[in-house]
Formats: structure tokens, sequence, C-alpha cells
């Protein structure tokens, strides 16, 4: 077991792979309201991205346990299923938002206490290292049942890393 | 002989269904709603089994209410169960303490001393699972728990079991429980599992990964230290054969929490002489069952945990099946209505146990599986 499967045995993803894909990145770059990332690279039971996705955006699963699949021209960066999936597995970026150093992530967030609008917090990446720090720009509560969806002005370049935040206290 | 606490007549019920976790919940609505008068007896003082300390969205489809949190599950099945209440009779807090071969009774005790005799016409044994534990130097202290008994504490009681917890065992429960304790306020200084790999949904391992918390693959609790109670852990790395080589780390924490898999509840199973067989990937001794959960005993079905240890979506599906199953040999309802009901829950389960873990359980019941029992 070298480094990169290790670190993906326990729950880290180190590269892009089935059920784990970037969004294409000509269509990204001008997406107002941001694409979805999902990491959802292992088969098991479980479809509401699908099933709760407004545009069909999240294709059909032919088998509830396939990995999702995404045609990214129907994404409109809703984070409906960042609110909805079990796993936590959903984020969305936005790359035009702000000015070009900038990009806003929209992150499903379960502790407390809850971030604070205009406040600053730490950003994780997915080994829960403070890459850099970023400002909440909207807390909100789409399905009203305490899954919290928090939008965060990030470094546009770390977006691929940052996977959380903590609250500083 | 002086005689403690009432004993009571022989009570009469057409079904008897133990143990109102996910899977007796299940089997009781689906009996009942098929017409059948249901008696179900549960150790616990709340109905819910485990659900109810599930503060984490399920995983399934829509059908297995998938993205709703386990409690709000046990709470939807009470509300369906509002509706049977005329013919389902619940006794909580009531233990059901022995099967009786030579007459098909079972004794009941309710608290510790109300004791009652039961006739059923036919049992579901939903009796779930016990929580496996680990062999180590001082496991006896305080502090050392089982990851069933931290969740009761906390999302039960509300009592936060300690400062900084070491996790022993990376499957669902242990990832689970770990981002639990996270959201209580407690600190998760790691988690030590014996595989390459997480057992659990990798998403759950992601979950607590990206808020610091170290996954120990290849690793095993060597003993825990302390005096009185538990003031640290000892870990290190195991090879292929699960020996410990390389250095010892030791860890200060205060709650060591024993998450290392479960084991089916089957006492009863075995005192009403069904045919049990060893299936290492149901995780213990089950009963051999036909497709509608039916024990080699013709009065006798089992479902959920008690069956196999498995997802609570799965145990609600079996529970369903059982109920159908037992309607159907007491003749209620039109046998239309039971083959398309059938037919969907399996479906059901087939789809449930079609991912990288399904697999595991899959082979496991082709062990103790049958088509239909021999008449």
């Amino acid at each position: 077991m070298n480094e990169k499967e290790r670190l993906f045995n326990s729950g880290v993803l180190v590269e892009p792979r089935k059920g784990a894909v970037e969004p294409p990145e000509d269509l990204w770059q001008n997406k107002k309201n941001g694409l979805v990332i999902i990491e959802c690279p292992q088969r098991i039971p479980c479809n509401p991205c699908h099933t709760s996705c407004p545009t069909g955006a999240v294709k059909p699963f032919k088998d509830i346990n396939d990995q999702p699949e995404i045609d990214y021209e129907k994404c409109t960066g809703c984070a409906r299923c960042v609110a909805v999936c079990p796993g936590l597995a959903c984020f969305v970026v936005d790359l035009t938002w702000g000015d070009e150093d900038n990009a806003l992530m929209k992150l499903p967030y379960e502790m407390l206490p809850v971030p604070e609008e205009g406040k600053t917090v730490d950003c994780l990446n997915r080994v829960g290292e403070s890459i850099s720090r970023g400002k909440v720009v909207k807390v909100l509560e789409p399905m009203h049942d305490r899954t919290i969806v928090v939008h965060v002005e990030v470094p546009r370049s770390k977006v691929m890393e940052i996977r959380t935040i903590r609250v500083v206290k | 002989m002086r005689t403690r606490g009432k004993v009571k007549g022989l009570r009469q019920t057409e079904v008897l269904v133990i143990g109102g976790g996910p899977a007796g919940l299940s089997a009781s609505l689906e009996a009942a709603s098929l017409g059948c008068q249901v008696t179900l007896v549960d150790s616990d003082l709340a109905l819910g089994g485990q659900l109810i300390k599930q503060t984490h969205k399920f995983f399934g489809s829509k059908d297995e209410r998938a993205g709703t949190r386990g409690f709000k599950i046990s709470e939807i099945l009470l509300e369906e169960l509002e509706r049977y209440k005329d013919r389902v009779k619940v006794h909580m807090n009531c233990t059901a303490t022995g099967f009786y071969r030579e007459d098909g009774v079972v004794s009941c005790v309710i608290g510790e001393d109300e004791y009652f005799r039961i006739k059923p016409g036919k049992i579901v044994m939903a009796t779930g699972a016990q929580e496996r534990l680990l062999p180590f130097p001082n496991n006896h202290l305080p502090g050392v728990y089982g990851a069933g008994a931290v969740q009761t504490l906390m999302n039960v009681y509300g009592v936060a079991p300690g400062k900084r917890v070491l996790m022993v065992g990376a499957g669902n429960i242990g990832l689970i429980v770990s981002y639990q304790l996270m959201q209580a306020g407690v600190e998760i200084a790691g988690i030590v599992e014996a595989m390459d790999r997480v057992g659990g949904y990798w998403v759950h391992a992601a979950k607590v990964r990206r808020m610091g918390v170290p996954i120990y693959l290849r690793h095993t609790i060597k003993e825990a230290l302390g005096d009185r109670v538990v003031a640290g852990a000892v870990i290190q790395e195991i090879d292929d054969r699960f020996q410990p080589v390389g250095k010892e780390i030791q860890i200060d924490v205060d709650i060591i929490c024993m998450a290392v898999g479960l084991t089916p509840t089957c006492e009863l199973l075995w005192q009403a002489g069904c045919e049990m067989v060893f299936v290492p990937q149901l995780c213990g001794h089950v009963a051999q069952r036909d497709l509608f959960m039916r024990t080699s005993h013709p009065d006798i079905w089992v479902a959920g945990d008690a069956a196999g240890i498995e997802e609570a979506s799965a145990a609600m599906v079996e529970g369903r099946i059982a109920g159908v199953g037992v309607a159907r040999s007491l003749g209620k309802d039109d046998s239309s209505e039971h083959s398309k009901r059938l037919e969907e829950y399996r479906r059901r389960l087939a789809d449930l146990r079609g991912g990288e873990v399904g697999q595991k359980i899959c082979q496991g019941l082709e062990c103790c599986t049958v088509n239909e029992w021999g008449v």
C-alpha cells in the first residue's frame, strides 16, 4: 500500500476518479452561480443527489449503487444536492464570484457554532489542514433539517483543496 | 415458595414481534396493515431501537427515506403505528426471556416484577444485535466504552462521555459516532482500523478526515493507560497476520470507544431449535431462512440484525417481508396483494445490497437462505 492508496483508503481523495470528477474548465470559468463537484467514488446504495436535482444535471442512476454522473451543461450551481447529500459529498464552486483572485464555495456544514455572515473562518483541506482564510457570505438551511449550506469567499487558487471550514473562536 | 411480583395467566396473540427496532416496527406495521393482531414487545423504554440515536442522514433511496435522519425515521414509523393502534399492542420495558419448545409459549418480564406468558400463533424475532468488544490490558477501566453506549449517552441523554476520544474501528458505526462526537464538541484524537481501508462508507470517512481526524489504517489498540480511569491509549501498527510491528504510539485520551462490530442476538432462535449456521459475512450465528424470512421453525420468522448484521435500511425492508410472510401464513388478505408487496420489497433489498459493502452481505446470505421450506 503506497502513500496515495493509504490516503484514499482512509477517505482522502488524491486524484479525480469515477464519481469524483472536476468540472470542465471552459464551462466552469464563466458559469454564474457555479458548478457542482461531487466526491463520491465508492459504489454505495444512495441517490438523493439525483432525485433532488431540479434540472436533471445529476444523471439518472441505472443502479442505485452507481457513482453519480453529472451533465455539467445542466448544472446551475443551485446547491440543492449540497443540502441533501447524506455523505456531505457535494460542493459548489462559483469561479465568477468577486474579483479574479476569489471564488465562492457553497459547502455543507453540520457543526456548532453556526458560522456568522461576514465573519472570517479557517478553510480546511481534505485532511483538515487550515490552508487559508475565507469570508462567510451567506448561511442557509435549505431543507430546514439542520444541515447548513455556507457560502464562503475563498482564494480562487485553493478551490480544489478546500473542502470545509472551521469557525474561528 | 415465595413468589416475587405478579404472575398472570396465559395470553394469546396472533403475531408476537420481539424487538421494536427498525425491523420489528416494520414487521409489526406490515402484519397489522394486512389484518393481523400483533403484540410487540421491546426491552427498552422507547420504541425505535438504534434508530433513536441516529442523528445522521440515511443513505438509500426515497423508499428508505434517504436524506432523513435516523431518529426522524423512527418518528415516522411510530406515526404509522398510531394508525394501527387497535391492532398492535405494545409492551415497553418488556424482555422476552424464553421460548418453550414443547408448547410454543414465550415468557416475558415487564420491568423487574411483572411476568407473563404468551402463546403466539406466529413470532417475528427482531432482537437486533450485540456489540463486540476487544480484549486488551486495562480494558476494564472506566472510560472504555462500546460505541452504542457512547451514542446513548450523547444522543438520548445529552451527556458528553468525555473530552478526547480514541475510536477503535472505522466501520460505519466508528465513523458516524466519531462525527457525532465532534458535533457534540468532543475531540477525536484518532480512529484505528485493523484493515488496510475503512470498512464504512468512504464518504463518512471523508467527513471526519477533512476535520483533521487521523485514521490509522492497519493499527490496533495495544492497551489502555491509567490508574483508576482511562488516561491514554497505546496503539501500534500490525502486519498481514495482525501481529504488532513497528513502534508504539501513545495517545492522550480520556475515552476509548470500541466500534469493532456487532453480532446477531439469537438466543431465542437457539432455544426454539431453529437451524442455525455460522456466517462470518453476517457476523455470527444466524438462522437459516427462506425468501419470506421464515426460519426452519414453521411459526418463527426473523428480520433485521438478528438475521445478519446489515444497515437499518435493509432491516426495515426485511421486517416488511417477514410481516407479509406472517400474514400470508395466517391466510390474511389476498395473495395477489402479498405477491405485489413481496416483489417490491425484494427489489428494494436487491438495490440496497448492490454496492461494494452489499457484496459481502450477498455472499453471506447464500450460505443461509433456502428457497422455501419443504412442507
